[in-house]
Parts: structure tokens; sequence; C-alpha cells
């Protein structure tokens, strides 16, 4: 152990570039991951300037924090659980069944992860809400409420079930249906197949996509923010709450603290999973599609709820798209561009910051990605374990958390940052760096070490091999981390509403701001203009990466 | 321009997660004369990889030198040892064409972009790749793949080219074909050369020297001809080529005792009358017949393989052998249950050292 960690530091110390480029990253991951945390968990023990259990203690005591934790924790199981359901049927629909309309329902179904979290929320508000389309126009009903469980968790599954369909779907495609075959060939039924083959094989997977919408769930905001009412409290709007509402900022960092455990706990059992699953080797073309074990009948039957579902989600988007352009939803039906004015007027400052706080996070976050998961994979050095668990530990934090954590951490010298472009951008960045870390790390795993060896072995420096080698060969990850990266700067709310300032403002936050004060259209064409412009970003990352890859074994969706 | 090579007192130990050690290569002592063709040569897991990988500089060696020429090399990055490798898996960059696969090392040295092109475009034709250039990686063969590896490594003209098992993925045609054509190619351009396989024809059909390692260290060095027909021991005379062991006694200068018979041998070490010895009796060093024989034998098994018929006989008082007879299209087969006469060319007998 001592001699290799000996070995390692040689190999550093004749690598000079690498060394710096190591100590640049594991000081911003302590820096802008590690500390923010640190002050989060110092700050909830402390209450009125004395180090105490207090704050702990009263929200074992008071009804609305526990409520609170069980509320959160209550959703995060339901949602999970509905969400890896509909993501298990629509992944098995895609991967197993041959059935027309595939590629549509699979845009379909992924729009909500574009669009920001809480753009169902919205919706439900149009359709659902005190002046509901369908509540009160169709049924006519007065005295119904969508505000509580029932909204934030209908919200919830629409907003979290894609993700929990495409993690699925790449379990389902990584199980090769020959072995479904067999176990039909072997007589087996279809049903005895599904249940001792298909299912436990996809079991890991499942339990994976299970965990990642917890962790979602508990840590979302928008939706518990608009959908969940003052009856209804849930553990991170009522942090914001405490700190914006009754500046309590020892009380907002315990709820923090209280809101952290069970995702860290959650995320903590989903990187064992991961550790544990063996690597099915995707190797040659993707077998065909056409499994045998579900009938015909069975087979449409699943076709129909998945387009079912994804009939939904396009009615909530086209809900949004005819609520950005109604004059005043539930009285006056008159198409108008009045909103859009709005946004470009009044919010235009708040639609160019958000571009501009994208713009510069997505590289950033894209190439610290695929770096990282690099140095993870390739090289090995002192501490390599744990900056690979720093760097992705953010997944697992509520961006709740990192807000609290970020006016905590920066508001003073030498680290003054509140109010900046700097904290905004930070904050993202390290939040969304870890799916490109991850997704890097799993396509760097599987490309033959020995091609960057080849590299090096004919001149290539450390850093000349990473440009000309390995970031063309991961393209596909660098894309999915540039996307993610962008995508979510554009959607962020939760960290990003603790730092927000005067100069520096982001949509979503105005999309909020606008549903609070009951200007429901005007938040519907914020979210349009958000969706148009994300779709937008997409198309040119992918022609960029595209363009600069060349790399013709690239894997894409269907 | 190119180097010998000199590797002395080698050692590379894996450490594991779990704190187990494992000594990959060990002791490893070695010159490799400029310009020469080496191969190391053993089974798969004998250290061959890890030892050709530290000459690269993609593995540290925990003890030991390495030095081209008399530059010691251990603390010199991969980059700048100007070596080339051939790896197992080609390790083609598959984001680029063949063109651009074999220009890669050329443009890193920043040379000019016309004797960049004269350069790759003498190599492709050397290897036989012209008119592939612009095609990508995945369009192209096993066999062109291998070429596009090897292209890629001598258009650097580098010190010291390095193969691991290049021919390892290739049918048994083709290998042969490429196994002649690395030899004539390699003396052509006069690169000090080591050749990593586990084959033991193309170890023979190739190299000026062979290494036989055993589970780290080297067991036997020699000239193909030294190590087959003079082994060291009885791994080396197994690992290369087929062999038949007898326990013999010795008689005197010139020969030996098995099961009471006088066999003569050509080449005997010196030994004590009555020190026990082993004999390796290679099988096509048997001539098998009816009549004429100092041993006598049963036919167990007969296999015929076109060029020889491979036997398996049951040598009175020793035991099985194998035995290979030529051009058995022409002299006829022995049938099985068929008593037999045995006569090893003493020339062709060999007693192990040890
Ligand atoms: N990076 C490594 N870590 C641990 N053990 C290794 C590593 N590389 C090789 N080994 C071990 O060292 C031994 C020699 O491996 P290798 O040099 O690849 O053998 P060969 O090329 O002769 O088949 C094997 O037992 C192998 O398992
Ligand atoms: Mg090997």
């Amino acid at each position: 152990m001592a001699r290799d960690t000996r070995a390692e530091l040689r190999l550093l110390a004749r690598d000079p570039l690498l060394a710096v480029l190591l100590a640049a990253i594991a000081i911003a991951v302590a820096v802008f991951v590690v500390y923010p945390l640190v002050r989060v968990l110092l700050a909830s023990f402390r209450v009125d300037g004395v180090w105490t259990l207090q704050g702990y203690l009263d929200i074992a005591d008071r009804r609305l924090y526990r409520n609170a934790l069980i509320n959160s924790l209550g959703v995060g199981a339901l949602v999970g659980v509905a969400s890896v359901v509909v993501g298990y049927l629509a992944a098995f629909v895609m991967t197993r069944l041959d059935v027309p309309g595939k590629t549509i329902l699979h845009y379909v179904t992924i729009l909500p992860i574009v669009s920001p979290p809480f753009v169902s929320a919205v919706s439900i508000l149009f359709l659902f809400g005190f002046n509901g389309l369908v509540t009160r126009q169709l049924f006519g009903i007065e005295d119904f409420s969508i505000y509580g469980f029932h909204g934030v968790v209908l919200s919830q599954i629409f907003t979290f079930a894609p993700i929990a369909y495409l993690s699925l779907r790449g379990v389902l495609a990584s199980i090769s249906p020959t072995l479904e075959d067999a176990a039909l060939n072997v007589g087996a039924t279809r049903w005895q197949t599904f249940v001792k083959v298909s299912l436990p094989l996809s079991l890991p997977g499942i339990a994976g996509a299970f965990l990642i919408v917890f962790i979602e769930s508990m840590a979302d905001f928008g939706n518990p923010l608009v959908l969940a009412g003052a009856a209804f409290p849930m553990l991170a709007p009522q942090a914001y709450l405490e700190i914006t509402g009754s500046f309590n900022l020892s009380r907002g960092a315990t709820l923090a603290i209280v809101l952290l455990i069970p995702s860290l706990t959650a995320f903590a059992i989903q990187r064992w999973y991961l550790s544990k699953r063996q690597y099915i080797t995707v190797t040659g073309k993707p077998t065909a599609s056409s499994s045998k074990i579900v009938s015909t009948p069975v087979k449409w039957l699943l076709w129909a709820l998945l387009v079912a579902f994804a009939l939904l989600v396009a009615a909530f988007y086209a809900v949004i798209l005819v609520g950005a352009f109604t004059r005043v939803w539930g009285f006056d039906y008159s198409p108008t561009l009045a909103h859009f004015a709005y946004v470009f007027d009044v919010g235009l400052q708040s639609v160019k910051d958000t571009l501009i706080v994208a713009i510069i996070t997505t590289p950033i976050s894209g190439l610290l990605g695929m770096l990282i998961a690099f140095l993870v994979v390739r090289r090995s050095f002192p501490g390599r374990a744990t900056l690979e668990f720093a760097a992705i530990l953010p997944f697992a934090v509520p961006g709740t958390v990192v807000g609290i954590g970020y006016i905590l951490a920066f508001n003073d010298r030498p680290l003054l940052l509140t109010g900046t472009l700097a904290i905004i951008v930070l904050a993202f960045v390290f939040r969304y760096v870890p799916v490109g870390i991850q997704s890097g790390i799993a396509v760097l795993r599987q490309i033959d070490p020995s091609i960057e060896e080849a590299a090096h072995n004919l001149g290539a420096d450390g850093l000349t091999t990473f440009r000309k080698v390995t970031l063309p060969l991961i393209a596909p990850a660098f894309f999915s981390g540039l996307v993610y990266a962008f995508v979510r700067a554009m959607t962020a709310i939760s960290a990003a509403i603790f730092l927000v300032s005067a100069n520096w403002n982001l949509m979503t936050v105005q999309i909020l701001n606008q549903v609070g004060s009951g200007r429901l259209g005007v938040s519907a064409a914020f979210s349009v203009v958000v969706i148009v412009v994300v779709l937008i970003a997409i198309a040119i990352i992918g022609a960029f990466v595209d363009r600069w890859s060349r790399h013709t074994t690239m894997v894409r969706h269907p | 321009m190119t180097d010998p090579i000199t590797i002395t007192g080698l050692n590379k130990v894996f450490t594991s997660p779990d704190g187990g050690t494992m000594a990959a290569v060990k002791d490893v002592t070695l010159e490799i004369g400029a310009g020469k063709l080496v191969t190391l040569l053993g089974p798969s897991g004998c250290g061959k990889t890890t030892l050709l990988r530290m000459i690269a500089g993609f593995e540290d060696p925990t003890s030991g030198d390495i030095l081209f020429g008399d530059r010691r090399m251990n603390d010199v990055p991969p980059n700048r040892r100007d070596t080339a490798m051939v790896f197992q898996s080609y390790a083609i960059f598959p984001h680029l064409d063949v063109f651009e696969n074999v220009a890669f090392g050329l443009r890193l040295r920043k040379l000019a972009a016309s004797e960049i092109e004269g350069r790759v475009e003498r190599v492709l034709d050397l290897t036989g790749l012209t008119g592939y250039a612009r095609r990508s990686p995945n369009q192209l063969s096993g066999g062109q793949q291998q070429r596009v590896a090897l292209a890629r490594s001598i258009v650097m003209e580098p010190r010291v080219l390095l193969f691991d098992e290049p021919l390892s993925n290739l049918d048994a045609k083709l290998r042969e074909q490429m196994r002649v054509e690395i030899r004539e190619l390699q003396q052509r351009v006069g690169i000090t050369a080591i050749y990593v396989t586990h084959d033991q024809i193309e170890a023979m059909s190739i190299s000026d020297e062979i290494v036989v390692m055993k589970a780290g260290a080297v067991e036997q060095r020699g000239t193909p001809h030294a190590i087959y027909a003079r082994p060291v021991n009885r791994f080396v005379a197994d690992f290369i080529g087929k062999a038949n062991f007898v326990e013999a006694t010795v008689r005197d200068a010139s020969t030996v005792d098995i099961a009471g018979i006088a066999i003569a041998v050509a080449d005997m070490p010196t030994r004590p009358a009555g020190s026990a010895v082993t004999l390796l009796v290679r099988p096509e060093a048997v001539r098998l017949s009816c009549d004429a024989g100092v041993l006598t034998g049963t036919v167990r098994r007969v296999m015929f393989l076109g060029n020889l018929a491979e036997y398996l006989v049951a040598v009175d008082g020793v035991g099985d052998w194998l035995v290979d007879c030529p051009n058995p299209a022409e002299t006829g087969l022995h049938a099985v249950g068929e008593i037999v006469r045995l006569d090893p060319s003493p020339s062709s007998l060999h007693v192990l050292p040890a």
C-alpha cells in the first residue's frame, strides 16, 4: 500500500501537468463541493451563536417539521415506485416490442427532462387548479383542491418517470433478448420467462432507477412549492421558507441536513448496487428487438398504455403552449401575445442572464466531467477514489442544501461571491458535473486503454492524448454531459433561488414568481421560451459534437 | 538510429487492492543487440506483456534498469522513449481514417505536411495498404487493421519496435503470411525489435533469438535452433515443440541406458557413469519400421496429418512415445496394434542438463 502510494507519487512527479491539474481539481472540489456542505452542517448545530442540538430537537418536536420529513419521504417513495413502473413499461416497449411510433414516443416521453422540473406543476394548475380546465370548466367542480399530496405526486411522476425510463432503457437494452429466447426454448411460459429471467436481470437496474427518482423527488423544490400548499409541508420548500421568510438560517440549515440524510443514504445504496453490477458488455450490433415473450394482445395493451402516458405528457405541454397565448386562463380564452411581450420586456434581463449562465456553465461542466472521468479511470494517483466520490457527491445533494451551503460559505471575504454571476455558475458547474463524470466513466471503461497508450507511444503527452483521442472516443458521453449541463442550467431552481440577485436573475425563478402572483400565462410563456431554447441548444450541441468527433460508431437513440 | 537494449535485474510486482502481491516479472536480465529481432515466448500469464510494457514505459519497474544504448530509460515517459508498439488489439484510433492513423505520430512531431504525406504513402505502400488511405478502420479486415497498426509504428522510424502478440487475432493462413512480412520488413529497416508471442512456431520462424519465459522469469535464451535442439529443461523442451521425456542412466561418454538398452547420444554432457538423467526424444527423431531398431513397441494410435503421420507407440519397458513419420502417403501407415521397431537418431537426442 505504502509502496503503491510512493509509486503513484513518483508517476505524478514525472508528469507535472497531471499533478497541477489534479491539484486544481481537488482544491476546486474541496472548496465548491465539500466546504459548503460542511458549513451547512456546522450551521445546523448553531442556534443563536451557541453550539447546540436544539435545532434537531425542535424538528423532532414540532409537528410542522416532523410532517415535512414524513411527507417528503412518503412522496419520494411513492413517486419512485410509480416512476419505475411507468419507466419500465416504456423501456420494455421500446427495447422489446415491435410496435409503431417508437421514435416519437421516445421523444415525447423524455420531453419533461428538457423542461423546467415544475412545468408539469403549472400544467396541473391550468387543468386542475381553482380555475382549471378540467375541474372547473369541464366538470364544474367548485370545491376541489389540487394542492397537497396528490398534486405533488402527480406532478412529480410526470417530471421523473422519464428519468426512470432512460435509465431502465439502458438496462433492458443490455440484456440480450436471446436469454429470453433461451428460456422459452427450454419450455418456460412467457410469464415464467418474464418473472424468472427478464425481471431478475433488470432488478439491479430497477433498484437503481428507483433510488435515482427517490433522490430527485426528495430534492425537488419547484413542484412542492407550487402544489404542496400550506397544509402539506415538505422539507425542501420548508427550508427555503425558513430562510427567506423567517430569516432563520440555522433552522434552514438543520432542515437541509435532515433532507440530505435520506438522499445520501439512497445515493450510497445506489453506488453500492452499481459497484456490484457485473458489466454486460454490449457486443456487436444490437440484437433485433422483437421479443417473443409477450403475446400479441399483451403487446398492444402495453403499447396502448405507453401511448396513453405519452398523450398525457403531450397534453401537459399543449396546455402550457396554449396557456402562454391565452389572455386569462379560466375567464378569457382569447389569444394574446401579451405574456410573451412581458417576457421579452420586463423579463428580458432574466432571459439574457439565464442564457449567459447556461452558456458559460455548459462547456466548463462538460469538459470537467470528461476530464475527471478520464483521470479517475485512466490514471492512478493517491486519493483517486476520494476524488471520484466527492466529485459525484453533488448528484445526491439536494439543490436546496447546495443553495444554503453557498450562501453560508461564500458570503465573506476572501470568498465573497454572493450576488455575482460566478456563484451561480460555480454552483451549476459542480452540481451538474456528476452526470458527465458517470457517463464518461461508463463509456471509458468500455474503451480499450491501449488505444490511448498507442497515442502515448506515438509521442502524444497526456493532454494531447486526452484532446485528440480520448475526447473524440467518448463523444457520446461528452454530448450527454454537455446537454445535461445546459438543460439543468436552463431549468434549475432549487439551488439557484438562493443565489439569484438583483444583478443576476434566472427565468426559472421568474416562472415561480409569476405562479406565486397568479400570472400563470406569463409563467407559461417563460416555460415555452425555456423549452424552445433548450431544444435549439440540444440540436446545436449535437451538430457540434458530431462534426468535431466524426465518431462513426456513436450510439444514438432510436 | 537503432539501439541495443539492455535490461538488468528487472522486477515488477503488482499490488492488488486487497493488499496481495503478484510478481509478474522476476529478475529479468537481457541484452538485445541493435537491429535484432528477439521474441519473448511463454505461456499466457508468464509476464511477457508486462515486460514489454515496461520497455515501452507503460508500467513502472518495481526495480531494475532499462537502457536503450547507454541511456537509462526508467524515468523517461512513454511518449519520449521513441519506441513504437504494435498492440495485441491493434489499438487503431477508430475516429481517424487509415491515413490519419498512420500520420498521427508524425503530426505530433510537427513535420511538414509534404513530408508527412510522403512518409505515410511510402509506408502504406510497404504494408500493402495503398488505396486504403481514406478508409475508416471499421471498413477493414482483421489483416488490414493489423497492417495499419504495423504501418503506424514503422512510419515513426523508432529506435525500438515492440510487438505484443500482433498476429493472435488473425486466422492461420494470414498469420503465416504476416509473420513473413513482419520479418522481412524488420530486416529491411533494421530496427531493434521485441516480439511477444505464445506461439512457438511463430517465434521460431521470425526470431534471431528466442527468450523463453515462465512465471515471470527467463528460462532460456538462444537461437531458435538452440532452443529447440538443446533446451535447458523440461519446460522449455515441452513448450517448444512436442517432446518425449525418458528417464535414463549414463553408461559412458556417448551412450545412455533406457530399459536396459544402450542408446547412442551424439552430444553427451559429461556425467559420471550410472547417474540418472532425462533424455529428450523429439517425435521426429525416431525412425519407425517393421524390422530395424533398438527398441520395440506397439502402435496404440495413428493420426494421419497429411504431411506426416503421428503415432502413439507403447515402447516396451519405457512408456508411451509420440513418433512422427514424414510423408506417410508414400511410406504407408502402421496399423493400431502392430508391433514396430524404433530407432532414435543419436544426433537428435538431447540429455537435459537438469
Ligand atoms: N495491472 C495489473 N495488475 C495486477 N496484475 C497484473 C496486471 N497486469 C498483469 N498482471 C498479472 O501479471 C501476470 C503477467 O501478466 P502478462 O504480462 O499480461 O502476461 P502475458 O502477457 O505473458 O500473458 C499475470 O498473472 C497477470 O494477471
Ligand atoms: Mg499478454
